[in-house]
């Protein structure tokens, strides 16, 4: 009884205290929160990720010093995937003054979208989240480059068609799509639908729900029995290796089996080991070390001993992919910088800086990632970007590069974005009118 | 309508036997795999009425320790030992720590401290062994990886892996072995007194507490087993504890304390579920194996709702 | 001494049969009441009303649903998760049908169709009992988990799969959408609570409650004496998925602001059940206090172990969350296996005689 009562006490003083602490802000530093995930089913796909992110900003401090001089005190908000810890987290930041917020979750991105707006806080969701925030003029907060999903199947298509060569050659095709049952995954079906009755092929669909994803022996069974031509996957965490698996024990040909950009983890692939070669993942990022700004990062931070990626899996695709989501922050707070003038910007001011932003090749190369890139460009109007992919092949160890960068087909996604941005408009009305000019 | 429920399934059966075996294998691998998990469950069940929702991060847990400790370099078959010493060591820490002193509590009580053992075992798990996805190290242990196909017909081709032939072997053995254990040893027959009532084998000199770790040990061997398993067929990772409740209908089917119930729900709901879904399950979009498994579980116990094999439950005011 | 009933005499039935008999009662209700109405919305930051005190609010409402059917009724339920889904998404589908509705009574009319979804998965409760009947509720959690997905005219063939909430004025004043002041949607949910918990605490003197309470202590023995099962059992059914119902939808409203089929997942129905069994089965005090210590103990650990000089990554800080709130369950299941409120009586019995233990 005594000890109940006291350790009751104690919660209740750890309650209080925990709301007697305020958190201390540095004035001359930049503060990027990055909400990421280490734990839950999906950690699987989170932790290299964040350890990317991490490690970028870490040696752009230990480098040059922060961006422009300035230092970047960056902060991990673990949310577990889970859309409750997303408010939370969101509600925590918000009060040190974030110059941009990186959800990493879908159903954390649709939450912070519209509040974010009110709060004049950008966000910034890569290639992810809702397709619809590509359109600048409906959601000038919300950045979601490089690519959407729409993008993202559009080019899939496009690499099956110049395998059969060319579109006409879809025609009478059977492609097979496994997603994960859920906003994430249901998102490309109209516009796979769309391709579909244009070019003459047929789509069959293999959904798999949240907490089934180990158990995908049905689907499976299924794609055997229809036998489609290609298969296209939309998955996340768990999901991808036991597809990558069950896929190799079907003994469907892997080199027709291709997944977003998302399915492309070293440890999704390594599931099926050698006999997953030739599975193959759209990409826009580059794969492996030889680059020097990944060789900067080994350098600055990893040899150094500040990182907490293990290192085997230094510079896997997903911790690259990490790097270029960093990248993609860090250049627009250097761009803010250059657009505003100021050195320690404010939240309206990378708004501005993202939507100026231009990577060119030359920015590229000074950046130390010459061909781990593709050109990017937002814009008031697009707040995308619809850069270029490129395929990787899984050759039984490692990701490989398999062919060049090639477009999506912007002109059959961007009616589909506009469309689907006055629907949400339409369906979240009163949305308000865009009230900030656009950054010239 | 009528005609795609009650007729077109059974059309495309007959159509493709080759795929209808196949099918009907996947059923029995999922149907024996599930059973495991059940098989954890009835053990616990059965000798101390707990209904052990922590099953399922056991099965984790014991993967990853399995795994885990291969990663720093222990060789495989000793680490299958350690792996199952730390399931030795849970089930006694269990018991003294949980079971011990919750003894003579509802049932909804010891439900929900399995269920703040699991909150545990997640962030101990995670915190030890890192979120990561982990590969089962099923060459290490002397597992086949292999896959046969059998040509049926002309086009006909029947795939048979052979881990999941290991899996049910492996399944085969372990409930014949708990079985010999129950029947023929003294613990066995003191795990059936205790079993059968409480008190009565208390008052005949049982030690109540030494059986209970035995059962929670005997379960996490089987959550071990389990999760070699599981982990095989895709990954050791954090989702794999939602596989857990897979059982639940299984247990329904078969009743919390029958062993062959286990057997037999495990391999209807595992035949079911596949047959749904691969025949049935297009009408609807597909993806109704979440909860099919379930519904046959609720229609069946609404005729019988003491499970297949339950014992009849006789209330007295 | 502190809690002394000497001396308060009672000398109408009216009075004795009063929610709050005694006088410390009366007292302590109306300091709590003026910290919620009055101390809390002057003093309390954003991050608190966001992130405690509304999400507390609103577990708070669904742990009393499921503890009138848990606690009072005796009916073991796993799908707390999906019913209060069935009043988001019932409440989303209002607001998009009648857009110029009242939100309350959008939110009030929502728990009606959860309601209805619940007597229905109760059906079975006629005949199964105890841990089976659990397992079955798992259906009504997982068969809806997947409609959610599945009927897309529920989230309006939305392509993310998600219901969000727009921007909806009461009197002028925002009350949902992201332009809506905290203060708002915390005003809004604690009175929605207060007052259904009000609603149900005099359900649960009355004649339904006397039922739930009968039903649950001895089945057989309740229907021999004239109890109908099928009311009594369905009722608290209806009863328990209309709170949750409206907790749910309260859940999208004015706290999540949008929401994936996942939000309602099987891990939501896990977090009320802690909550009314920590709470105290039985007991709605207990509801309150189990929804304070299952919501606020974690936020609050995030937010004391980084600021205590302890520098730990944050899945560290997640990790050491769940292994302390495990523990922390387990060891209160031990040492006062009848919830929070049990202790809490404990006290009130202590304070009686306190300072002076023999008198």
């Amino acid at each position: 009884m005594k000890t109940t009562l006291l350790a009751t006490g104690l919660a209740t003083a750890v309650i209080a205290g925990s709301f007697a602490v305020a958190p201390a802000q540095a004035e001359d530093s930049i503060y990027v929160p990055l909400f990421t995930y280490r734990t839950g089913p999906y950690a699987g796909s989170g932790i290299p990720i964040a350890n990317g992110m991490e490690d970028y900003f870490a040696m752009l401090n230990e480098r040059d010093g922060g961006i422009g001089g300035v230092k970047i005190d960056y902060d991990e908000c673990e949310t577990g995937y889970n859309t409750q810890k997303g408010v939370e987290c969101y509600e925590s930041v918000k009060a040190k003054n974030p110059v941009v917020i990186t959800p990493y979750s879908t159903g954390i991105t649709l939450q912070v979208i519209p509040k974010a707006s009110v709060d004049r806080i950008p966000v910034l969701s890569m290639a992810y989240g809702l397709s619809a925030a590509a359109i600048g003029k409906t959601f000038p907060w919300i950045f979601n480059a490089p690519d959407t999903y729409w993008d993202g199947a559009s080019a899939i298509i496009k690499d099956i068609a110049r395998r059969e060569g060319g579109l006409d050659g879809l025609k009478g095709k059977k492609i097979g799509y496994i997603f994960l049952d859920a906003g994430y995954g249901r998102e490309p079906i109209p516009l796979l639908e769309d391709l579909a009755k244009k070019y003459g092929f047929e789509m069959t669909q293999y959904p798999v729900a949240g907490k089934e994803m180990q158990n995908q022996s049905s689907q499976w069974l299924n794609v055997r029995r229809d036998r489609p031509d290609y298969m296209i996957m939309w998955g996340w965490g768990a999901m991808n290796p036991t597809a990558v698996k069950e896929a190799t024990k079907i003994r469907y040909s892997m080199d027709k089996f291709y997944g977003v950009w998302w399915s492309g983890g070293n440890d999704d692939a390594a599931a099926g080991g050698m006999a997953a070669k030739g599975f193959r993942t759209l990409n826009f990022n580059g794969v492996g070390k030889d680059y020097p700004v990944i060789q900067d990062i080994k350098k600055y931070v990893v040899d150094a001993g500040k990182s907490q990626v293990e290192p085997a899996k230094f510079a896997d695709n997903l911790y690259n992919r990490g790097v270029y989501n960093a990248m993609l922050i860090a250049e627009g707070i250097r761009s803010a910088q250059e657009h505003s003038g100021k050195k320690v910007v404010t939240a309206e001011d990378v708004r501005n800086g993202l939507e100026v932003m231009n990577l060119d090749e030359k920015r590229i190369a000074d950046m130390g990632m010459k061909d781990f890139m593709a050109p990017l460009k937002m814009s008031c109007e697009d707040h995308n970007g619809h850069g270029p992919l490129y395929i990787v092949e899984w050759d039984g160890k490692d990701w490989q590069k398999s062919g060049e960068w090639f477009e999506p087909m912007t002109d059959v996604v961007q009616p589909l974005l506009e469309a689907a941005a006055d629907e949400y408009v339409k369906s979240n009305a009163p949305w308000p009118e865009r009230d900030v000019p656009c950054a010239k | 309508m009528l005609y795609d429920i009650f007729v077109d399934p059974f059309v495309q059966m007959a159509a493709q036997p080759d795929f209808l075996l196949q099918v009907l294998w996947e059923g029995f691998v999922a149907g024996i795999l599930y059973a495991l998990i059940a098989l954890g469950f009835v053990l616990i069940f059965k000798a101390s009425g707990v209904f052990n929702f922590a099953q399922g991060i056991m099965v984790v847990f014991a993967a990853l320790t399995l795994v885990g400790l291969h990663e720093h370099g222990v060789p495989a078959y000793l680490a299958l030992i350690l792996a199952i010493a730390v399931m030795g060591l849970l089930a006694y820490t269990v018991e003294r720590v949980v079971m011990r002193p919750l003894v003579n509590q509802p049932e909804i009580i010891l439900l929900m401290a399995t269920i703040g053992m699991t909150y545990f075992l997640v962030g101990f798990g995670e915190f030890v062994f890192g979120g990561e996805p982990k590969s089962m190290i099923t060459e290490e242990l002397g597992l086949p990886t292999g896959s046969t196909a059998f040509q049926i017909g002309e086009r006909g081709l029947l795939i048979l892996q052979h881990i999941d032939i290991a899996a049910a072997v492996i399944a085969i053995i372990m409930v014949a072995g708990l079985g010999i254990f129950f029947n023929k040893t003294r613990i066995g027959r003191a795990l059936r007194a205790v079993a059968d009532d409480h008190q009565a084998a208390l008052s005949v000199g049982i030690s109540l507490n030494q059986i209970w770790a035995i059962v929670w040990f005997a379960a996490g061997i089987v959550a071990l087993a389990t999760g070699i398993m599981w982990g095989a067929r895709s990954d050791v990772s954090f989702a794999l504890e939602i596989i857990a409740f897979k059982a639940l209908p299984v247990l329904i089917l078969g009743g919390f304390t029958s062993i062959p119930g286990a057997i037999v729900g495990g391999l209807v709901i595992g035949f079911g579920e596949k047959i749904g879904e691969i025949y049935w399950g297009p009408l609807v979009g597909g993806g109704i194996e979440s909860w099919l498994a379930y519904i046959i579980a609720l229609i069946f116990l609404l005729f019988r709702p003491q499970g297949m094999f339950g014992e009849r439950i006789i209330e007295r005011v | 001494m502190l809690y002394r009933e000497a001396g308060q005499f009672k000398t109408t039935y009216e009075a004795d049969q009063a929610i709050f008999p005694l006088r410390q009662d009366r007292i302590g209700i109306a300091v709590i009441a003026a910290l919620a109405f009055v101390v809390v919305p002057l003093t309390a930051t954003d991050f608190f009303l966001t992130s405690i005190m509304t999400p507390f609010l609103i577990f708070a409402l669904a742990a009393i649903g499921l503890n009138v059917l848990t606690g009072y009724a005796g009916q073991l339920s796993l799908g707390t998760g999906a019913f209060m889904g069935v009043g988001a998404y019932s409440a989303y589908k209002l607001t998009s049908i009648f857009p110029d509705a009242n939100i309350i009574v959008v939110l009030l009319a929502s728990g009606f169709f959860s309601a209805a979804i619940g007597v229905a998965f109760g059906l079975p409760s006629l005949r199964i009992k105890g841990l089976y009947l659990a397992v079955t509720t798992l259906a009504a959690q997982f068969f809806l988990e997947w409609c959610f997905i599945r009927i897309p005219w529920l989230y309006n063939y939305n392509a993310s799969g998600a219901i969000e909430i727009s921007q909806r004025e009461m009197a002028g004043i925002v009350v949902t959408g992201p332009a809506a002041a905290p203060l708002t949607q915390y005003f809004i949910v604690l009175c929605v609570t207060v007052g259904l918990t009000w609603f149900v605490s005099n359900l649960i003197r009355g004649r339904i409650g006397r039922q739930w309470m009968m039903i649950r202590d001895m089945d057989i023995a309740a229907e021999l004496i004239g109890v109908r099962p099928l009311t009594a059992k369905l009722s608290a059914f209806a009863v328990s998925s209309y709170l949750c119902g409206v907790a749910g939808a309260m859940m999208v409203f004015f706290w999540l602001g949008a929401a994936e089929p996942s939000a309602f997942a099987i891990s939501l129905s896990f977090q009320v059940l802690f909550m009314t069994i920590l709470g105290g089965l039985g007991s709605l005090i207990g509801s309150y206090m189990g929804a304070a210590f299952i919501w606020i103990l974690p936020v609050a650990l995030r937010v004391v172990l980084p600021s205590l000089g302890f520098d730990v990554a944050a899945e560290t800080v997640q990790h050491l969350t769940s292994m302390i709130v495990g523990a922390l369950i387990i060891f209160f299941l031990i040492t006062e296996p009848h919830g929070l409120a049990r202790l809490w009586q404990l006290t009130k019995e202590k304070l009686k005689v306190w300072p002076f233990p023999y008198g």
